[in-house]
């Protein structure tokens, strides 16, 4: 949910004496008050716990945590030759909250400033209602978990400035929707299962009907009426189950679905029902004897978009990404016990629209192809300096050459 | 076992990160541009800050993508100029467009049938135009936008000069001005000559349109279902609607295309390229494909007065049956039209998405099917294209590519 600042400037100033009641408490860390909750590094949790496994400041005699994480960065880039010149960028602060309200219910809130304060979201706001480890209820804003980057999106857990292009360019990061649904794992062994399953609001219009001009699922964000309404008056299912054996790694298989189109209002008839259709695979994986660590996820999607609309807006749409994270030394640097650099690079590729023109016959374009070198310093696991070098070459719906981008960002994530 | 590597002082680790941190933020990692002369777009050297500014606003202007809340349809083409004009250059027959319904000069037989464009496409709920039967048509491809202001600031006087409607020289190219009827909201040029209340159009296949105004609304108006203070009626219903672009914009857009260079010719001095250019003009080509036009007075500082090579002559040809699609527009014969100009030739596959899609529907693959579809009042310069020997023709397409 979007909120502008000018319209709401007394949630503003709400959230940011929160912000800095969370930087007054972490400053005093001797404080017995305040217990730093670090995040459970073990091999018993999947991708999907990620919003409930992150860094916590816990108050004692209280059952509330808050926590967040802040990630600027400097940017140089250029496209063809054109240099976009050298720019700082304040991507996102996010804070979280949770409270334990009585053993078995839990509430985790999290609210993110995009770009300064330009947009403010409530990314997750949902009460969680254990009925066995196998069986929980959850309730209220909630992530999607299509692929695993929609839920395990924070910052610092990444050695890229940038976000993955599947992620955010291809399906909606940070997808959040009003709903409800039931989750559980359950562990065997050296092995794990968890799935997910939601009922929430959904997409709309406009992901065949924007300005990027392309089928465009992120375009669904930019909807604030989501968290009142339905746009279709249909729910979209959202569902995941993932498997994770502690000595190779986590797979996770997700499908997303449902109507996106208004195909009628007041009971009168504007279109046929239209529905989007994702389907997505995760992994995760560390090969034990290098400490390798491979993050992967592939999309598909399908949308039924009217054959008398414009090809412009594609029915299909794929795209992968494959992060590989090498740590190159672990000891003491400076005065950080436990410092890690680590070399990476990340391959990115988007096809916007697959198929070929009914009028010619030949392939439609309107892919982008990127791939980032990176090197990371983390002072410790919470904190992370990351230097990119990112090449992109995207070519048009006509497959005319590409347009090649180039960027250096250099950027710090922390949580606090 | 993996072993991670020791380094004496962590001090240098840091220092080698903020090094290359700083070292990095240098040009040269960045992708090189293309060459000025690769490229279409960009704007004539010389304007000045405030005409620059008006440039920008036009260049956005026409790559903005129309979505329904901003008026797209409901019947249309394309939602941007640049989806039909990528980069200003040629259109890919995706985009490509028909229009119908008028056989003669006597006007449209199907204006109540959505004449004289057929839009194809529609916004979800809404169907799009279906051909009437009976109706002839003609199919269209966008043609590159590139150096209009020069097309734009050629006197009347000029063209009349270039033209020979009765073949008064016996070689067989008359060539002859569109003597239209003008838009209300029209600005008449410097200089314009009338003729029985009828003025020179140049732009468009058919040189049915009078200037880059009359063009431009319509583009909006016709391809994207933009209505503007100029070309108010919504094309689906025939209704007068409130503006959805505004005459700001449509004035923006109007200076871009003024202001859009000339494309710039490559490898000018390969001997071959040369020798191709002696073949263009010894073969009759340059009869209607004018290498060099003049422009006359022009507000706009830069293009006042200026030689320019577009290969074109702006007059109405009779192209033979080949290319006589029955239908036309204004007063042109249905086997009429307008030379259109060659520069850029080489770079049309650019934007077309590689390959060639030319002549006034795309139907040449190449630019050689281009001159083998040549016909009437060209079927001289065609022959003559058939009996060069092999280099001769390998030259002219050199130098043709070049352009
Ligand atoms: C659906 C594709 C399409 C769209 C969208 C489109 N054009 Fe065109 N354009 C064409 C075609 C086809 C022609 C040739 C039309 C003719 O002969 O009248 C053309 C011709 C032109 C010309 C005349 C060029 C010449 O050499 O005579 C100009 C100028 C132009 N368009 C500008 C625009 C502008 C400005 C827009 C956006 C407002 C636009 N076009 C949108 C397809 C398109
Ligand atoms: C009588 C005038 C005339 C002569 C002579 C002539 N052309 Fe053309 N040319 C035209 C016209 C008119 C068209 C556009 C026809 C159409 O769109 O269907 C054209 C189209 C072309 C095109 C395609 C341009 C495009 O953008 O699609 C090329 C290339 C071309 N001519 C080259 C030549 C060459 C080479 C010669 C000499 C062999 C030549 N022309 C002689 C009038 C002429």
């Amino acid at each position: 949910m979007k909120i502008y600042t000018s319209i709401y400037p007394k949630q503003l100033h709400l959230v940011i004496l929160l912000f800095l009641t969370v930087i007054t408490l972490s400053a005093q860390e001797t404080d017995p008050v305040v217990r730093r909750v670090q995040t459970d590094t073990s091999e018993t949790v999947l991708n999907m716990d990620a919003t409930y496994n992150r860094p916590f400041l816990a108050f004692k005699k209280t059952t509330v945590a808050l926590g967040g994480y802040l990630e600027v960065n400097s940017i140089y880039s250029g496209e063809d030759g054109v240099s976009e010149g050298l720019s700082f960028q304040a991507r996102r602060l996010t804070i979280f909250m949770s409270a334990s309200i009585t053993k078995r219910i839990k509430f985790l809130s999290e609210i993110e400033f995009e770009d300064g304060a330009k947009e403010i979201a409530i990314e997750f706001a949902a009460l969680d209602v254990a009925l066995h480890p196998a069986l929980n209820f959850r309730g209220g804003i909630i992530l999607n978990p299509i692929g695993a980057f929609n839920q395990n999106h924070d910052g610092p857990k990444w050695e890229f400035v940038e976000r993955p292009d599947v992620a955010v360019n291809l399906l909606p990061a940070t997808w959040s929707n009003v709903g409800f649904g039931l989750y559980g794992r359950s562990f065997k062994e050296n092995w794990i299962f968890g799935y997910e399953v939601y009922l929430t609001n959904g997409f709309d219009n406009s992901i065949i009907d924007n300005e990027e001009n392309k089928t465009f699922l992120p375009a669904a964000k930019e909807n604030e009426e989501r968290f009142e309404e339905s746009n279709s008056g249909k729910a979209l299912l959202t569902g995941k189950i993932a498997i994770k054996y502690s000595k190779i790694g986590e797979i996770g298989f997700s499908y997303m679905g449902g109507v996106y189109n208004k195909f009628e209002e007041d009971g009168l008839t504007l279109d046929e029902k239209r529905r989007v259709d994702v389907f997505a695979i995760d992994i995760n994986t560390t090969i034990k004897k290098t400490r390798t660590n491979i993050v992967g996820e592939v999309a598909f999607i399908n949308v039924d978009v009217p054959d008398t609309f414009t090809q412009q807006y594609g029915s299909k749409q794929w795209g992968v990404f494959v992060d590989v994270v090498q740590p190159i030394l672990t000891r003491k640097i400076l005065n950080w016990e436990n410092a890690t650099l680590n070399v990476a690079a990340r391959f990115d590729y988007v096809d916007w629209n697959v198929g070929t023109f009914n009028e010619t016959n030949t392939e439609i374009g309107e892919q982008l192809v990127a791939i980032t070198p990176a090197i990371s310093f983390r002072p410790s696991p919470q904190t992370v300096f990351r230097l990119n070098y990112r090449y992109q070459w995207q070519k048009d719906i006509l497959n005319n050459p590409a347009a090649k981008t180039a960027s250096w960002l250099f950027g710090i994530s922390t949580y606090f | 076992m993996y072993k991670p590597i020791k380094m004496k002082n962590s001090i240098h680790l840091i220092g080698a990160f903020i090094v290359l941190a700083l070292t990095v933020a240098c040009e040269r990692t960045l992708p090189y541009a293309p060459a000025e002369n690769e490229l279409l777009d960009g704007p004539i050297d010389g304007l000045t800050t405030e005409e620059q500014a008006m440039f920008l606003r036009g260049d956005e202007a026409f790559s903005d993508v129309f979505t329904i809340a901003k008026g797209l349809g409901p019947i249309f083409v394309a939602n941007q100029c640049s989806s039909c004009h990528p980069g200003d250059g040629k259109g890919s027959p995706f985009v490509r467009f028909t229009r119908f319904g008028q056989p003669d000069t006597l006007g449209n037989q199907y204006l109540d049938f959505g004449a004289p464009q057929l839009q194809h496409k529609a916004i979800p709920g809404f169907l799009p135009e279906r051909l009437p039967l009976g109706a002839t048509f003609t199919d269209l491809i966008a043609p590159a936008v590139t150096g209009l202001g020069f097309l734009d600031a050629v006197s009347d006087a000029d063209l009349i000069a270039l033209s020979d409607p009765n073949d008064l020289d016996g070689d067989g190219i008359s060539g002859r001005p569109h003597w239209n009827t003008i838009p209300e909201y029209a600005v008449l040029r410097p200089n314009s000559i009338s003729n029985n209340g009828r003025y020179i159009s140049r732009f468009g296949k058919k040189g049915n349109a009078y200037d880059l105004l009359h063009q431009t609304s319509g583009a909006y108006n016709q391809d994207i279902g933009i209505t503007s203070l100029f070309e108010p009626f919504d094309p689906l219903t025939g209704l007068e609607e409130d503006p959805e672009v505004s005459t700001q914009t449509v004035n923006d857009v109007v200076f871009y295309l003024k202001t859009l260079k000339a494309p710039i010719q490559r490898n000018e001095n390969d001997p071959e390229v040369i020798a191709g250019k002696l073949v263009f003009a010894q073969i009759q080509c340059a009869s209607c494909h004018r290498p060099t036009l003049q422009t006359g007075f022009s507000p706009i500082d830069v293009l006042s007065n200026k030689e320019f090579h577009p290969y074109t002559d702006l007059l109405l040809h009779d192209m033979g049956p080949g290319l006589d699609d029955d239908y036309t527009e204004g007063f042109a014969l249905t086997s009429e039209w307008r030379t259109p100009p060659l520069w850029g030739l080489g770079l049309s596959k650019d934007a077309q998405g590689g390959d060639y899609f030319l002549m006034h529907d795309g139907r040449a693959l190449s630019i050689e099917e281009a001159i083998i579809l040549h016909g009437g009042e060209a079927g001289e310069a065609k022959n003559r294209y058939t009996l060069l020997p092999e280099i001769e023709r390998q030259q002219l397409i050199k130098f043709l590519e070049s352009l």
